[in-house]
């Protein structure tokens, strides 16, 4: 990789009369004038004129600049950065689903629906839930459609004045913004010293105003909500209906089920939990798990077994609408479908114990170097309020940073909000102590390096393809288009 | 607890335990109430060796029927070049999160970056984000966007010739967000602009939304539709089909406010409904109420040209309850495979793409109607690849007796009327062999 040499953008390696992409001629007459003029494109369309070896090159010297899960450790926390396995992308691009058309009648598409249904039934069973909508394109849509079938529930019971959803000040950001657009209030519960939901600040607010509890457990500290019987207890008794954000269910794998824990509605972020990869921010796909007495709400269209073994499409009457195109991101269904198989019940059950493992592993080997807020057993993941010793003045950004040059990608930094210098890792069960170990090691060497040359911490990363970004100079003069 | 994906040996287990001060893994779940422990194995599918799970899809496979498609109804079956495949396979590319650590996503935020001048550039706007879902519900959000710019108002008015499931996803969100979707009536197969006239008349509208293609693949003509929004202080926001607008008028020239729609057309495997790629883009006015993520170009410490995720204070994770979307993923590598698709063809490319769409669809409605069991259901309307007839056996009886031929003959829209869709994909002989079928009725 050489960034000096190629580093352009697309737009300029363009010369006229270049082309990376022919199609036969049809030999059918020529229609002239179909289009009226007046509805014709009238600015020439300017678009890169570029050979076919030019792209590849330039896109994969362009990779070469990127991180990912292939490339090193990714220790993001409430990202679940597993390995995705090489199978799923040979299955999912299989050619006898590739081409498959959404409105294809269903008789032809019984492999398909097959696929659909079988993926369904195993996220029920291992959500503890009666049935999973898969049509959710992302984790943040799985929030929207589950809280859209939380609001069709109360309006089912003719309860209309449920208008407010609770959430934990440590909850990701997308619960607060899913419910503004579910059209629900947002009423902020806080979080006890040990970061867990103080049930004393959330008793008094369950009123019949509440239409739902948003939790995710264990939480974005990594902590498991040791309290939710009684906290689900307290929100049924109010009427009101207990939502799980499956976030973080990585670590539960084999361990509790959120349909157990008293959970009323789920999503799952296949992307995380079922290995599915991030693509650089999607496709992902966010199932909707839903309790028994619920099933009806989800939206359509839905899957159904027949009697006779075959596989067929529904509408159901009572449904909360229409939230995709069709039935999801399919692709992304497949490859965890492929995982589901490829672990099976034997190993699936182990994944959490040795994701909760390796990040107990971490924590304990860096707590004397960094700030532990919260002392236990955490679950998948962990937050360090920066290092211990602050007269350096070194944050938790420069510790992402200085990350980088040691070949790792950062933690998630400054979230959640309950710590202002709030370093969160999860390691995921795919990596092996190996990695951890180099991984401490580096983490003790920045703390080391923290005393010894805080201004070299500070201003790095100093072995990057690129150095530190002018992101004030983005937001003040955006340009967000080459010209 | 051997398995290809879990690394770890039972003396690792062992030496990791003794770190954590713990005898067994268990005791790292002590705080687990008893009574929600899960005991025993979930009901699921014994492991599958990798063998095993390729012919688990391979026979799910042969359950599914290989198809000449003439279906469209918003997504297109294109041919995809190779070179965007294994771009778009590359497991830096594949493997990454958001790029959220700008010095080892430059490849990410690059092509995002590329991404968003394609999109300005195929529909005229001025700032595109990065990707939203699919076109479907990059609708919907433009329909919260023109709530959020009203302020007050609270209507949107969507044209009767949106697809059905369009206008199905946003009545949805708007359902839910409490938004008054009213519907446009249709006249002879277009939007009926004097009704909209009318509604606008009555207030309280915050957004227009219409299709070009519409439902029945005509291209409509929007004269005079921006300005009757803007008396209205309403957005005027177009749902488009990607590929199209490399010969039709843009949603800029036609003053649209707000351009959304699914980009699947853009050479995007069919793969049942998914992963496509909904596009987003309006005009720079608007920059600050638009959802998604947005990268912008600025400088490094050396001086460097380098890309950023940019305007972040509109979006969920700074502001939470009072951001403009939740949407947080998106279609990120969707947005490569585009770029890329677009790179390869180029403008010549989509052009000639969708000339040959269009000579196949006048030829195949030409054979249709020539076989006196249909008809054009709007004949003097202009359509690119895609048509709309009316036929006298049911539509349903065609569809069922083209898929015993192998043929998936288009989608019905109700009794007696249905699309039909053809592009670079079908032959002559193809299109032959369907008038055949429906000559035979």
């Amino acid at each position: 990789m050489n960034r000096e040499f190629y580093g352009k953008l697309i737009f300029e390696l363009s010369k006229p009369g270049r082309r990376g992409f022919h199609v036969a001629d049809n030999r059918l007459p020529e229609v002239d004038g179909a289009i009226p003029a007046n509805l014709q494109r009238e600015q020439p369309l300017q678009l890169p004129e570029v050979d076919e070896p030019t792209v590849v090159r330039h896109y994969t010297n362009m990779s070469n600049n990127n991180f990912g899960v292939d490339t090193g450790f990714y220790p993001l926390g409430s990202c679940t950065m597993k390995y995705n396995p090489k199978i799923n992308e040979e299955v999912s691009s299989h050619h006898a689903f590739r081409n498959l058309h959404p409105d294809t009648p269903e008789m032809a598409v019984q492999g398909a629906l097959k696929m659909y249904y079988e993926l369904q039934r195993a996220l029920s069973e291992i959500g503890g839930m009666a049935e999973f909508t898969l049509n959710p394109y992302a984790g943040a849509h799985g929030e929207l459609t589950g809280l859209m079938v939380i609001r069709a529930y109360h309006a089912g019971r003719g309860d209309d004045a449920r208008v407010k959803v609770i959430v934990p000040d440590s909850a990701h950001g997308t619960n607060p913004a899913s419910a503004a657009v579910a059209g629900l209030d947002i009423v902020e519960v806080k979080s006890r010293p040990d970061g867990t939901v103080d049930v004393d600040d959330l008793r008094p607010l369950l009123d019949g105003t509440v239409a739902a509890v948003m939790m995710t457990n264990p939480n974005t500290l990594g902590i498991f909500e040791k309290n939710i019987p009684e906290i689900a207890k307290l929100v049924h008794d109010a009427g009101a209906l207990l939502y799980y954000d499956g976030a973080n269910l990585n670590p539960m794998l084999g361990v509790a089920r959120p349909g157990d824990m008293g959970f009323d509605v789920m999503h799952i972020n296949l992307h995380k939990t079922f290995s599915t990869p991030h693509g650089g921010g999607g496709p992902g796909a966010g199932p909707v798990g839903v309790r028994a007495g619920l099933e009806q709400y989800l939206p359509y269209p839905k899957v159904v077994k027949n009697a006779d073994g075959t596989y067929s499409l529904v509408t159901d009457g009572e449904s909360l609408g229409k939230i995709s195109s069709h039935l999801g991101n399919f692709g992304v269904e497949m490859r965890a479908l492929a995982y589901i198989l490829s672990l099976g019940k034997e190993n699936i059950g182990n994944v959490g114990p040795l994701a909760t493992l390796g990040a107990n592993y971490i924590k304990e080997s860096l707590k004397d170097k960094y700030l532990l807020p919260i002392e236990g057993v955490c679950k998948h993941e962990f937050v360090f309020d920066g290092l211990i010793d602050k007269s350096t003045g070194v944050t938790t950004l420069n510790i992402a940073k200085r990350l980088l040059d040691y070949g790792y990608h950062a933690p998630t930094i400054y979230f959640p909000l309950l710590f202002h210098e709030s370093l969160m890792i999860e390691p995921t069960e795919t990596e092996s102590v190996d990695t951890l170990d180099d991984f401490i090691e580096v983490m003790r060497k920045i703390a080391d390096e923290a005393a010894t040359d805080p201004e070299m911490v500070k201003s790095a990363p100093h072995n990057t393809p690129v150095s530190r970004p002018d992101d004030t100079e983005a937001a003040l003069h955006p340009v967000v288009k080459y010209e | 607890m051997s398995h290809r994906y879990l690394p770890h040996t039972q003396a690792d287990i062992d030496r990791m335990l003794r770190r954590c001060g713990v005898s067994r893994i268990e005791d790292l779940y002590s705080d687990v109430p008893e009574q929600l422990l899960f005991k025993g194995e979930y009901d699921i599918p014994s492991e599958m060796s990798e063998r095993q799970v390729r012919e688990f899809f391979n026979t799910l496979g042969d359950a599914n029927r290989q198809l000449v498609c003439f279906a469209g109804n918003g997504f297109y079956d294109h041919d995809t070049p190779a070179a965007v495949s294994y771009v778009i396979s590359r497991s830096e590319f594949l493997t990454a999160y958001t790029p959220y650590q700008p010095e080892i996503s430059q490849g990410t935020l690059q092509y995002i970056f590329e991404y968003q001048t394609m999109m300005c550039r195929l529909t005229g706007m001025d700032v595109s984000n990065a990707s939203m879902y699919d076109g479907t519900t990059a609708t919907a959000e433009a329909m919260m966007m023109s709530v959020a710019h009203a302020r007050k108002r609270n209507r949107v008015l969507v044209s009767a010739t949106m697809r059905q499931g369009v206008t199905d996803v946003v009545a949805t969100y708007a359902r839910y967000h409490g938004v008054t979707v009213d519907i446009i009536p249709e006249k002879d197969g277009v939007t009926d602009a004097d009704a909209l006239a009318g509604m606008l008349a009555e207030g309280n509208v915050a957004g227009v939304i219409v299709a070009q293609r519409n439902r029945y693949g005509i291209i409509e003509d929007y004269t005079g539709f921006s300005e009757k929004c803007k008396g209205a202080k309403a957005l005027f926001i177009m749902n488009c089909v990607a590929s199209d607008l490399a010969v039709l008028k843009t949603p800029a020239e036609w003053g649209a406010d707000v351009a959304v729609g699914d980009a699947q057309s853009l050479g995007i495997p069919l793969s049942y409904g998914g992963p496509y790629l909904g596009f987003m883009c309006c005009t720079n006015a608007l920059i600050r109420k638009l959802p998604g993520r947005i990268v912008g170009k600025t400088v490094d410490n050396d001086g460097r040209r380098v890309f950023v995720l940019t305007l972040q204070a509109r979006e969920q994770h700074i502001r939470r309850e009072k951001a403009t979307s939740n949407i947080c993923s998106n279609q990120g590598l969707m947005a490569l495979f585009v770029t890329v698709y677009m790179s390869l063809a180029g403008a010549e490319g989509l052009r000639e793409i969708n000339r040959q769409g269009e000579k196949g669809a006048h030829y195949l409605a030409r054979q249709l109607t020539s076989t006196g069991k249909t008809t054009l259901t709007f004949p003097d309307k202009p359509f690119l690849n895609e048509f709309c007839i009316t036929t006298t056996a049911p539509a349903s009886e065609i569809i069922t007796k083209a898929l015993e031929q192998g043929i998936l003959a288009g989608v019905a829209l109700d009794e007696h009327r249905m699309t039909i869709a053809v592009t670079e994909l079908q032959s002559k002989e193809d299109m032959d062999r369907l008038t055949e079928i429906v000559k035979a009725l």
